[in-house]
């Protein structure tokens, strides 16, 4: 008689209850010790006296539709909404929503302003795929091609295109305009600043250093004042120049100076062997730093260099001082609309204005923390 | 085989024209004559403008009368008071508006900042949605969120929203209890200087026993005592000699009290909100930059999770940390210079009414340059010798 033998392993059991589920996470995740238990107190009681009214404020009482300010505003201000009402008016934004985004540009033109984003999105969004092919050419096409057939689509004035004079553009086609001449130009002129401080002779050094520490000690809108009042005085006597040129060329300085330090610190980090192994190969300077640095250095810092990108794009909204409308400018521009202007309209337009704003510099930030994953081959600690 | 000992005899000589240091020297002639000839240019067409428009250049419209009033200043000033003056009330509110945002936005932001590491889920969440908003938007809009949005929209003063102490709340600003001093009250002010220089003393002393003799000392509650003992003691031996204004009800406005501008108010909120964002990124960046085996040997050490903090990861994470926390603050300060765009009249502001009214365009943009290029190098300084004191001191 044999004995019964088990021929496979007996099934653990399941975890104790305390273990898993709900209850688990709860303990450990908020009521881990008295102390974590009291943060969750206080953060749900914040939520819960600051997000119900904000939604209400946001959706359930907003006003959607609407010809002008008796549509948002109480029966004491005017209006036709219950004294003591406050939501936001998404009429207004609904309403201005075309001047948000071009200004003032003639009604007629707007088409030439939507080919021209039509363009550049065309062009961006498959050089930032990393699958997509034709990598090269692609960027010829955006940064060649596309601000010359954006310059006269916008401008006009050739092939039968009305001139559209710039003090009229404004919104977010003022935003983007500013932002893509700042990166474009920020880039090769930051990188040229940073070479510069590094580079052993003194004159070129010292200029470079200079220019630096200068547009970095000081604030944009010192630098825009700058753009906007002294570089006219700077051009011979009669000569004027574009406005939204003041701004573009104080925004591409004062970017590119901030470009630099970042890019110097990737050439820091390159391993003085690579300088020696391009020298040793007899490469020439411009050989060395296009071919073996700056490829190395420039992806050592992409997550800083988008940095500045998402700073540029923020610091766009400053021209509104030097009386330019960007999207922000625009925005409050129309607060003093008096055929729109109530309590809730402030709040509500720069509600919208602070979205757009988001939405961009978001995606910029997430990009780049994807771009630093895809590039990253080392070792985590 | 032979042929090779020849070749020591004449050093190779690159033509001229691909020599370095010949290369260097011309390339760097050529920028010089060029930046010299480009400064040449632009200042002649300058002098040209300049002289067209009749405008004289020099600092001496510094002396001449304002003629305008500046909403709050900390120093006396009147439409009387001359340029220069005005120049000095815009730098006083601009150090005075940076000083209290870089305090309150280093605070927000340790707070935040741990919060983003924190065990708890809800707090972590909270501190991601806070640094995620805050970072992605403009600081101007965050400025014209506090003024037009909250600030502008606050009940008129016959309505004012009373707050604890005796403060006030409404479209006008904020009212604060202004607390006179009377006679005597200079033994107050002895007593904190007093108070804080024996508690740095104090702190001294127990560092160098803890170091020789192991023994721990209650710095914490004896430095306390001292700062915050020390001036009421004064208080109590000069008589009680401070008695507080309440600001009042008047039938416009209120009464009395210490009044914060709105504009100042909406600035101040603004930029310490932004700024914490970045600072508390930075401090998150700190904690998790120090290695996770200081804090394991830390425990077993037998340190509790307090004093490891406090002991290990913190002055480690601290020397991470400065460096990036000083350019915040330099961005603070300059940022201070969007006031403009709700009136606040710092520095910026000033000189912009100032160059409207007398044209002296190119000083008054020097003025600027030169004062926040002095405020970035002493801020910069500070911190290098803050840096310096808690950077690894290596054998």
């Amino acid at each position: 008689m044999t004995g019964w033998v088990r021929s496979e392993m007996a099934s653990s059991l399941p975890p104790p209850k305390s273990e898993t589920g709900l209850v688990h996470w709860l303990r450990v995740n908020l009521f881990a010790t008295p102390v974590d238990s009291a943060l969750t107190l206080l953060a749900a009681l914040f939520l819960a006296w600051s997000l119900p009214p904000l939604f209400d404020w946001a959706f359930i009482q907003a006003q959607w539709t609407g010809e002008g300010r008796e549509a948002c505003a109480t029966a004491a201000q005017g209006g036709v909404r219950p004294d003591g009402w406050a939501g936001a008016c998404w009429a207004f934004v609904g309403a201005k929503w075309p001047q948000f985004l071009f200004g003032r540009y003639s009604d007629a033109e707007r088409w030439r302003v939507v080919v021209a984003a039509i363009l550049m999105f065309g062009l961006l969004v498959p050089l930032l795929i990393p699958k997509a092919p034709f990598k090269g050419w692609n960027a010829v096409l955006l940064f060649g091609a596309f601000p010359v057939v954006a310059y006269f689509l916008l401008v006009g004035g050739v092939a039968g295109l009305p001139f559209v004079e710039t003090p009229l553009w404004g919104g977010l086609l003022v935003t983007l305009t500013l932002s893509f001449v700042g990166i474009a130009v920020s880039l090769p002129l930051g990188i040229l600043l940073a070479l510069g401080r590094r580079s052993k002779m003194p004159v070129i050094k010292m200029f470079s250093v200079v220019f630096i520490e200068t547009v970095r000690g000081v604030p944009l809108v010192t630098v825009l004042f700058m753009a906007s009042v002294m570089l006219p005085l700077f051009l011979p006597p009669g000569q004027t120049i574009d406005k939204l040129m003041r701004a573009l060329i104080g925004v591409a300085l004062f970017a590119s100076a901030y470009m630099a330090e970042v890019v110097r610190g990737g050439l820091q980090a390159i391993p003085k062997g690579q300088y020696e192994a391009a020298d040793a190969l007899g490469l020439t300077f411009f050989q060395k730093m296009a071919f073996i640095v700056l490829p190395q250095a420039l992806k050592l810092v992409i997550p800083g260099i988008v940095n500045s990108f998402i700073g540029l794009f923020k610091d766009t909204s400053l021209v509104y001082i030097i009386g330019m409308f960007d999207l922000l400018g625009i925005v409050r521009q129309n607060f003093s609309d008096a055929s729109w202007s109530t309590v809730q309209t402030p709040a509500t337009g720069l509600v919208f204005a602070a979205f757009v704003f988001w939405l961009f510099c978001f995606s910029m930030s997430r990009y780049s923390q994807y771009v630093e994953r895809r590039l990253d081959t080392g070792h985590k600690r | 085989m032979a042929n090779i000992d020849t070749a020591g005899d004449r050093a190779p000589r690159a033509s001229l024209f691909y020599d370095p240091k010949v290369r260097g020297i011309v390339f760097q002639t050529v920028m010089f004559v060029l930046l010299v000839a480009f400064f040449y240019w632009i200042t002649a067409n300058t002098v040209a403008n300049l002289a067209r428009a009749g405008i004289a250049s020099g600092f001496g419209f510094l002396k001449g009368r304002a003629g305008f009033d500046i909403a709050s200043t900390l120093i006396p000033f009147t439409s009387d008071s001359t340029y220069g003056r005005a120049l000095v009330v815009g730098m006083l509110n601009t150090i005075q508006v940076a000083a209290f945002g870089i305090v309150t936005a280093t605070i927000v932001g340790f707070l935040i900042g741990i919060g983003r590491l924190s065990r708890n889920w809800l707090v972590r969440k909270l501190s991601t949605v806070y640094v995620e908003i805050f970072r992605n938007i403009p600081p101007l809009l965050v400025i014209f969120f506090w003024y037009f949005g909250v600030l502008s929209v606050l009940p008129q003063p016959k309505e004012s929203i009373a707050l604890p102490f005796g403060s006030y709340l409404n479209s006008r600003g904020f009212f604060l209890v202004k607390p006179i001093f009377g006679e005597g009250s200079w033994l107050i002010v002895a007593g904190l200087v007093v108070g804080v220089a024996l508690a740095i003393y104090v702190a001294r002393r127990a560092a160098q026993r803890q170091a020789a003799t192991g023994k721990p000392f209650p710095v914490f509650s004896v430095s306390a005592g001292l700062v915050f003992g020390l001036p009421l003691l004064g208080f109590l031996a000069a008589g009680l000699p401070v008695t507080f204004e309440f600001p009042k009800l008047g039938t416009f406005n209120m009464q009395g009290g210490a009044r914060v501008q709105p504009e100042f108010l909406a600035l101040y909120l603004a930029l310490s909100f932004y700024t914490a964002a970045f600072i508390a990124e930075i401090v998150r960046g700190g904690i998790v930059g120090v290695h996770r085996g200081q804090s394991e040997a830390a425990h077993a050490l037998g340190l509790r999770h307090g004093p490891t903090l406090r002991l290990v990861v913190v002055p480690q994470a601290l020397r991470i940390i400065i460096p990036p926390l000083t350019s915040q603050y330099l961005n603070l300060t300059k940022n201070s210079s969007l006031a403009i765009a709700i009136g606040f009249p710092d520095l910026v502001a000033v000189g912009g009414t100032i160059l409207n009214q007398t044209g002296q365009a190119v000083e008054v943009v020097v003025i600027w340059m030169a004062i926040y290029l002095g405020l970035s190098l002493l801020t910069s300084a500070f911190m290098n010798w803050f840096n310096a004191k808690m950077a690894l001191v290596e054998r």
